[in-house]
């Protein structure tokens, strides 16, 4: 069976909703990460099949940019998780409600 | 000549500027001297003006455009002629001395520096509405007047009935406005110009119904400035202001705004004569009428308001029946004899700590000589002997009416004659002879001061010489303008059968007066509890008949409105939405519970419906272009 644009489009969803459910669900702060990363990679996959079916390389230099940025993101983020943990002892979502409206 | 234009029109308005600076400061003599002596400048302006157009010339400026849209062009535009000048005269003149007056008048007054400012600007908007050269300036100047009217009614404010008569006065000059701004937008309509020159060169053309509702119309509005039936409620009220005020607003000028008015206005009127004699027909009626209830009355004001409103009625004679230079002539001597006997009336009130019977006076030619020689000097002036100028302005009134041979309008308006000179006289017995009754309420007149006095000198002078001395120049000067008729009777038989008549008629209701009340006062039981007398103490019982009919109502109506339509509709719609507001807030603040997992879910929910909204609308922009494509 021949892999069509289809399939890759598919498997992007299919993370992208993993990702979501991730997103909403997940209580754990490190969970949480994970998840992003699942949403963008998912939006990686997508961009980068188009490019190629397209033959249009826009696509693929943006995917790269998305990795270059959640690779800083993530380094932000786990800095500021790694101070969280040390001041509070724990990552848990529902315990960060500091800015309660 | 231009320049002495402005300054007659603007030094009031500068003066009124200048006592509003200091307007919420306690007293500073400063005020009433720089108002004063703008006004004095304003009244030489007005007396150089006065020169120049006794030579033949009229001053007319157009100082800027006021409002030009379309087809409609009005320019603040003034003009200096025959009868503006005779009014400009009259207003500098009287508000001159009332100004002087009022300082020492005032004196003693929390609001000394408000009252200038606010006497000033009335000055300032009667000087417009004397000066325009259209219909639109002189409303402006008609509303002004009335502005400063209500404020100076109402200046006591803390006094519950002085703020009643102030709304009183208002109210009902809105009612006449109204009318004539209908008049007024008829004009225009059918005239297409609201020029003074341009309007009266082309009433002519007009067809007589609709020349008939502009006068209607204008002479309603005049009804409310000059206080006549039906609308005349308002004068009696308004003596609630200080006495400087009754003076120079609701003697010399401003009521006598609607007399100008329809002279300002006698093309019109000259083509439509019915009107003219129904305008006469009032005029006599509210002469009587007004004359009746200051018979009676046991308040000294409000005597001298009735008779203002009489002579009002008298002018209004003249005015009707076509003798508008005799009208103008009347108001300018009534000004000056009328605006001396409320200063007068202030003196009086100083001296008696603010007491208005005069039953509760007496014997005040002791204490107050000279204040009683101006009130005797200018009741006889009223009374219209010989040679004060009420015999040569009021006497040629009731010649007008002889002469256009309305005899019962002049019966009406010689039996009114009579009692003028017995009600002013009944107030001067009261007031300054027999025994001093005020002792018995521990009150110790005293003069007022002299400047005050010196200040009243000019009117008393101008009272005893404006008609033998002004009659023959004015007439020439304004000739030129309103209609030239001399009312002469030609037998001379008649004639002085007719002015020794009438000068023995005031003469014995004079000393009848005299007779009544100068020695003891008797109270006549019989005569008090009897219909007529309690019929005219009530003043026809028409303010209380307004109070039923209008006021009773209309509270009533208001009632309804605000429990009904104000509280039900109205608030409850604006309290809904208010409260649904609220209720979506409290019902939705739980959305910012601070915890990130449900901010993120909210956040994908956004995403979820701009994402169905963005396909839905591009469903449907696609179905909308391929629709017009086919």
């Amino acid at each position: 069976m021949e892999i069509t644009l289809t399939h890759y489009l598919v498997l992007s969803t299919i993370l992208f909703s993993i990702g979501l459910v991730g997103v909403m669900r997940r209580k754990n702060m490190l969970m949480l990460f994970f998840a992003t990363e699942i949403l963008l990679n998912s939006v990686n996959i997508g961009m980068a099949a188009i490019s190629h079916y397209r033959g249009d390389y826009t696509g693929q230099m943006f995917a790269f940019f998305i990795i270059a940025i959640a690779a800083s993101e993530v380094a932000v983020g786990l800095g500021l998780l790694v101070i969280w943990y040390k001041r509070t002892g724990n990552i848990d979502l529902d315990q960060m409600t500091s800015m309660r409206g | 000549m231009e320049i002495y234009l402005y300054i007659a029109l603007f030094a009031p308005l500068v003066g009124s500027l200048f006592a509003a600076l200091f307007g919420a400061s306690p007293k500073t003599l400063i005020t009433g001297l720089v108002a004063s002596g703008l006004l004095f400048a304003s009244f030489v302006s007005s007396a150089l003006l006065l020169g120049h157009v006794m030579n033949g010339h009229i001053v007319h400026v157009e100082m800027m455009t006021w409002i030009a849209t379309g087809d409609l062009y009005i320019p603040f535009g003034f003009v200096v002629d025959q009868v503006s000048v005779t009014m400009m005269m009259v207003v500098s003149v009287v508000s001159t001395v009332v100004h002087v007056y009022s300082i020492g008048y005032m004196s003693h007054d929390k609001g000394f520096n408000r009252f200038f400012s606010y006497l000033s600007a009335f000055v300032f908007s009667m000087m417009v509405l004397v000066m325009s050269d259209n219909f639109l300036g002189l409303f402006i100047g008609w509303e002004g007047v009335g502005l400063c009217s209500w404020l100076l009614i109402g200046f006591w404010y803390h006094k519950e009935s002085a703020t009643w008569a102030a709304n009183e006065a208002f109210i009902m000059n809105r009612i006449a406005d109204l009318a004539m701004l209908i008049g007024i937008f008829m004009i225009y309509w059918n005239l297409g110009s609201l020029q003074y020159d341009v309007v009266f060169a082309h009433i002519g053309t007009l067809p007589l119904a609709v020349t008939t509702g502009i006068g209607i119309f204008l002479f309603i509005g005049a009804m409310g400035k000059s206080a006549q039936f039906p609308l005349h409620t308002w004068l009696a009220d308004a003596m609630e202001g200080p006495t400087p005020v009754s003076a120079l607003i609701h003697a010399a000028t401003m009521v006598t705004a609607g007399v100008y008015l329809v002279v300002r206005s006698n093309p019109i009127y000259t083509l439509i004569p019915e009107v003219g004699t129904a305008i006469a027909t009032l005029g006599a009626f509210v002469a009587m009428f007004a004359a009746t209830m200051a018979l009676v009355n046991r308040d000294m004001k409000r005597i001298i308001a009735y008779s203002t409103l009489s002579q009002l009625g008298y002018m209004f004679v003249a005015a009707g029946l076509g003798a508008y230079w005799v009208a103008l002539f009347h108001l300018m001597a009534h000004a000056f004899f009328k605006a001396l006997l409320f200063l007068g009336a202030g003196n009086v009130m100083h001296a008696m700590h603010d007491e208005l019977d005069p039953f509760k006076m007496g014997g005040l030619k002791k204490s107050m000589k000279v204040t009683w020689i101006f009130m005797t000097l200018a009741s006889v002036a009223l009374a219209g002997i010989y040679p004060l100028a009420g015999f040569f302005s009021k006497d040629l009134i009731l010649e007008v009416a002889f002469v256009e041979q309305h005899y019962v309008l002049y019966g009406v308006l010689l039996a009114t004659a009579g009692m003028t000179a017995f009600y002013s006289f009944r107030l001067v017995a009261l007031i300054f002879h027999g025994d001093e009754r005020h002792l018995e309420h521990g009150i110790h007149p005293h003069e007022a001061y002299t400047f005050m006095l010196y200040a009243m000198a000019p009117l008393a002078i101008l009272a005893v010489v404006a008609g033998m001395m002004f009659k023959t120049p004015y007439y020439l000067m304004v000739s030129e303008l309103l209609p030239a008729a001399q009312y002469h009777i030609h037998n001379h038989m008649t004639l002085w059968i007719m002015i020794i008549g009438t000068q023995a008629l005031v003469i014995a209701a004079i000393a009848y007066a005299y007779k009544k009340y100068a020695k003891a006062v008797k109270v006549d039981l019989k005569v008090e509890s009897g219909f007529f007398y309690q019929l005219l103490f009530n003043q026809y019982y028409i303010p209380k008949i307004y109070d039923e009919i209008f006021s009773k109502p209309y509270l009533q109506l208001s009632k309804i409105a605000w429990k009904q339509i104000d509280l039900k509709i109205v608030d409850a719609m604006v309290d809904g939405i208010a409260n649904l507001i609220y209720q979506t807030g409290e019902s939705t603040h739980t959305m910012q519970n601070g915890n990130l997992s449900s901010m993120l879910r909210w956040m994908v929910v956004g995403v979820v419906v701009l994402l169905v909204l963005a396909v839905a609308f591009t469903v449907a922009y696609n179905n909308a272009v391929n629709l017009h494509a086919m």
